[in-house]
């Protein structure tokens, strides 16, 4: 039998997109196209532009040359490997084994060898789409520094792709080997807690190797270790060196092909045992992905606890902030990233405490103080990040129940209200805590602590509601994978609606503790001045529009949803 | 109970729904018939407050399903055709949180869940996740939630599909005792025979109008039907396919 193209099993992919595509122009999605061109388009030229100065500054010093660029581009290529291996993995899982698609392509005639490709692809670029953006502007830096020329784009897509593909096989054959052990819903929640503990424990452990010492000139001996050091690869047998090689001996206008072959050959070698394995593994894989999780729950704890403490709410209310809970909670993929987000606090905690400004010279109050004051930017980013992947999707995963919410005599208030205080009270309370924290470690003044607080307060009550507005007002009923929910275009808008109020609530507070660190620099009586009193005001009126008006929008949005 | 007036519903310029008027009475057992695509889901998402109509209106015992939900919301019980419910629930945690909505806790609740689980054998299953269900049984767990609150009418879309024939009959059952006790459902279904044995009345919808509505005899005889199957009687006036062509296309 003829056997359909692979082309042909992966129509219905992008077909999809392009439908996709063709429904958002239909819908006035030319706007969303501008803003994330604009958006992509800034991203693009800041990344270009830090490393343009920085590799240009390195260029320019003589015995290192090209050391040291080549270095760092090892060191990113070795950073995007191993994000890939990881995400890999994880995507693996789903297009393997959990996609839709996947009841029609294996009851159909078509090959092993033919799915097999289609899958890796699917997984290839679901995985690796944003990894190989990012490395667009990389490449250009050193394209146009080391006057790389035109084909010098060819070169380096050359040198790039078959490190794509690697950990692309080797994260789908990591998960069909998981899957023949567990079953694939099993294997998701293991593999969502690996991932994520993983990823965690690699960002603690350098920061608790402080590479900032690397850059401080007494921490090495002479300028020849430090040569030596540069020249020795990271390491011979990673693809991500070999990819080095290549791209810097082009650019040093000394072509060396064996990088590039040792490259291509490793990959053709990989994508023909990642078949082969395949074939052996995944018709067992496959049936043991059909296997439901068996688990029985009283889920009286629950009921116990939270209930009993939630008991002066309406019954309504009640019962959805406790459903709201227990499915966050029974699905791995959710609280796992409670573990990455515990180690990102105390990694910035560890940044705070590791600042050299309590070092007894007198500009010390200085900085304290604008080191607090701008953390207030830099925690509400964090939370604004943290609200993106927890309190955005919050309405969307309610999508495919929508029909008995909406059949149901709740009032869509209820509804809102549940979702706004079960996303936002967790999220106060880190905010609190986190500028508390970072506030006793700064040692800063009662005043800098009250009004740290105070601010940080009406910003997560204002981030809470922002992001389950932008949630509601561009959702995503029918995704699959709950993770892919913020960064689609609504979450990006989020971001940029969430520092555009972070900017403007600093703005409003910043002459007001400029006018309080002054008086207290210059020893005169601190007090509240009129002036003062109308920014923080200007700052809470800002805070308290933001919070309302999209929760109002949010509201209207949601009474008009039709299912 | 139930009463449409002037119902439309487009989308973009197709319209799904064509200016239906309709009234089911208390004590009714109701179907609608129609193809795919006639419009039959759409007017039945419209009637629980799902979608809103592009003109005219629902009542529900008397209250307008869009400018007073709340209390037109709380008589009925609505039963989709796909039944997506929530996987990391259990189904009595499911049936709890269903009766929540409808502002009901307690004891009198999980009584109420014992009884439902009992009657389509889910006991067994009642502290499982609902992932673990299969598509039959999360059918039996929305139908028992429809049934939670024990509301005045029950809006159906397709009741039978994915039940085993003994969850059917009792479905069936089920049904006819809700009705003979004062309550009233309107149900959409594919299965004329169903339709047939069950309903006291029917409308059928082609291109989101009704072309027939009544009882299968007062149908039969609008139409000049003689003594003419609900079965042919529905292909007569939705313009089914010919049996001979269809014995073409599959003989090929």
């Amino acid at each position: 039998m003829k056997q359909p193209s692979l082309a042909h099993v992966l129509q219905p992919k992008w077909r999809t997109a392009l439908q996709r595509l063709r429904e958002e122009r239909a819908n006035g999605g030319s706007g969303k196209l501008v803003v994330l061109a604009l958006v992509g388009g800034a991203f693009w030229v800041g990344v270009f532009g830090v490393l343009y100065r920085i590799l240009k500054a390195l260029r320019a010093v003589e015995e290192l040359g090209p050391l040291i660029p080549g270095k760092i581009l090892g060191l990113i290529l070795l950073s995007f490997i191993s994000i890939l291996v990881l995400s890999n993995v994880i995507t693996a899982l789903s297009s393997f084994f959990l996609a839709k698609d996947l009841d029609l392509l294996v009851s159909a005639p078509v090959d092993w060898l033919r799915l097999y490709l289609a899958k890796l692809g699917e997984t290839l670029l679901h995985s690796s789409w944003m990894v190989a953006l990012m490395a667009v502007p990389i490449l250009t830096a050193y394209g146009v520094v080391f006057k790389g020329g035109v084909l010098f784009g060819a070169y380096a897509i050359l040198a790039i792709v078959p490190m794509l593909i690697l950990p692309a096989v080797l994260g789908s054959a990591v998960t069909l080997i998981l899957v023949n052990i567990f079953p694939a819903r099993r294997t998701r929640d293991l593999l969502s807690i690996i991932a994520l503990g993983a990823a965690g424990g690699v960002i603690l452990l350098f920061r608790l190797i402080r590479p900032e010492q690397l850059a401080r000139p007494e921490g090495f001996r002479n300028l020849l270790d430090f040569v030596i050091l540069l020249r020795g690869p990271t390491s011979p047998f990673l693809p991500s060196e070999w990819a080095s090689q290549a791209i810097m001996g082009y650019l040093r206008h000394e072509i060396d092909l064996l990088p590039l072959i040792l490259l291509w050959t490793t990959a053709a070698a990989f994508v023909t045992g990642g078949a082969l394995l395949h074939r052996v593994l995944y018709p067992t894989g496959f049936t043991k992905a059909q296997e439901g999780a068996e688990r029985f729950i009283r889920g009286t704890l629950w009921r116990w606890t939270v209930g009993s403490m939630l008991g002066w709410l309406p019954v309504a209310k009640r019962e959805f902030v406790l459903k709201d809970i227990k499915l966050f909670f029974r699905d791995t993929t959710q609280w796992s990233q409670l573990i990455l987000l515990a180690v990102l606090v105390v990694v910035y905690l560890f940044n705070i405490q590791a600042l050299p400004l309590h070092r007894g010279e007198p500009v010390g109050f200085f900085y304290v103080n604008l080191v607090s004051f701008l953390n207030l930017g830099l925690a509400g980013f964090v939370l604004a990040s943290i609200a993106a992947r927890f309190i955005f999707p919050a309405v969307s995963l309610e999508g495919r129940q929508m029909w008995l919410l909406r059949s149901s005599p709740l009032d869509l208030r209820a509804l809102l209200w549940s979702k706004y205080w079960v996303g936002t009270v967790p999220l106060l309370v880190l905010g609190l805590l986190l500028t508390g924290l970072t506030n006793a470690l700064l040692q800063v003044t009662p005043f800098m602590m009250l009004l740290s607080l105070a601010t940080m307060a009406a910003l997560t009550l204002a981030i809470g509601a922002m992001a389950l507005a932008f949630g509601a007002l561009y959702p995503q009923f029918e995704t699959e994978n709950a993770a892919q929910i913020p960064t689609s275009f609504g979450g990006l808008v989020f971001m940029m609606a969430t520092i555009a109020l972070l900017a403007a609530v600093l703005g409003a507070l910043a002459s007001a503790v400029t006018t309080y660190v002054r008086a207290a620099w210059e020893g005169s009586p601190v007090g509240v001045t009129p002036a003062m009193l109308g920014w923080f005001v200007a700052a809470a009126a800002l805070c308290a529009t933001a919070t309302i008006v999209p929760l109002r929008l949010a509201l209207r949005k949601m009474e008009s949803f039709e299912f | 109970m139930i009463r449409l007036e002037n119902l439309t519903k487009l989308y973009g310029s197709f319209v799904a729904v064509d200016d239906i008027s309709l009234h089911v009475p208390r004590g009714v057992l109701y179907g609608c018939l129609g193809p795919n695509g006639a419009g039959k889901t759409t007017t039945l998402r419209m009637i629980a407050g799902i979608l809103r109509p592009t003109q005219g209106r629902v009542l529900l015992g008397g209250d307008d399903v869009h400018t007073n939900p709340l209390s037109a919301k709380m008589r009925l019980g609505f039963i989709p055709d796909r039944p997506f419910v929530y996987d990391k629930l259990t189904g009595a945690e499911f049936l709890r949180f269903v009766a929540g909505l409808y502002g009901q806790e307690g004891d009198v609740v999980d009584r109420r869940i014992a009884e439902l689980l009992e009657v389509f054998e889910l006991t067994s299953w009642k502290d499982e996740l609902v992932e673990a269900y299969s598509h039959g049984m999360r059918q039996k767990l929305i139908i028992s939630s429809a049934l939670i609150h024990r509301p005045e009418c029950i809006v159906v879309d397709e009741p039978m599909v994915g039940l085993d024939p003994k969850a059917a009959r009792l479905l069936k059952d089920i049904f006819r005792q809700f009705v003979g006790k004062g309550g009233t459902v309107l149900m959409s279904t594919h299965t004329l025979e169903v339709a047939e044995a069950m309903c006291d009345q029917i409308a059928i919808i082609q291109h989101g109008k009704i072309v027939a509505a009544g009882t299968v005899s007062d149908v039969r005889r609008q139409h000049k039907a003689g003594d003419a199957s609900l079965e042919e009687l529905f292909l007569k006036l939705t313009g089914g396919v010919q049996v001979r062509e269809l014995a073409e296309v599959l003989g090929r």
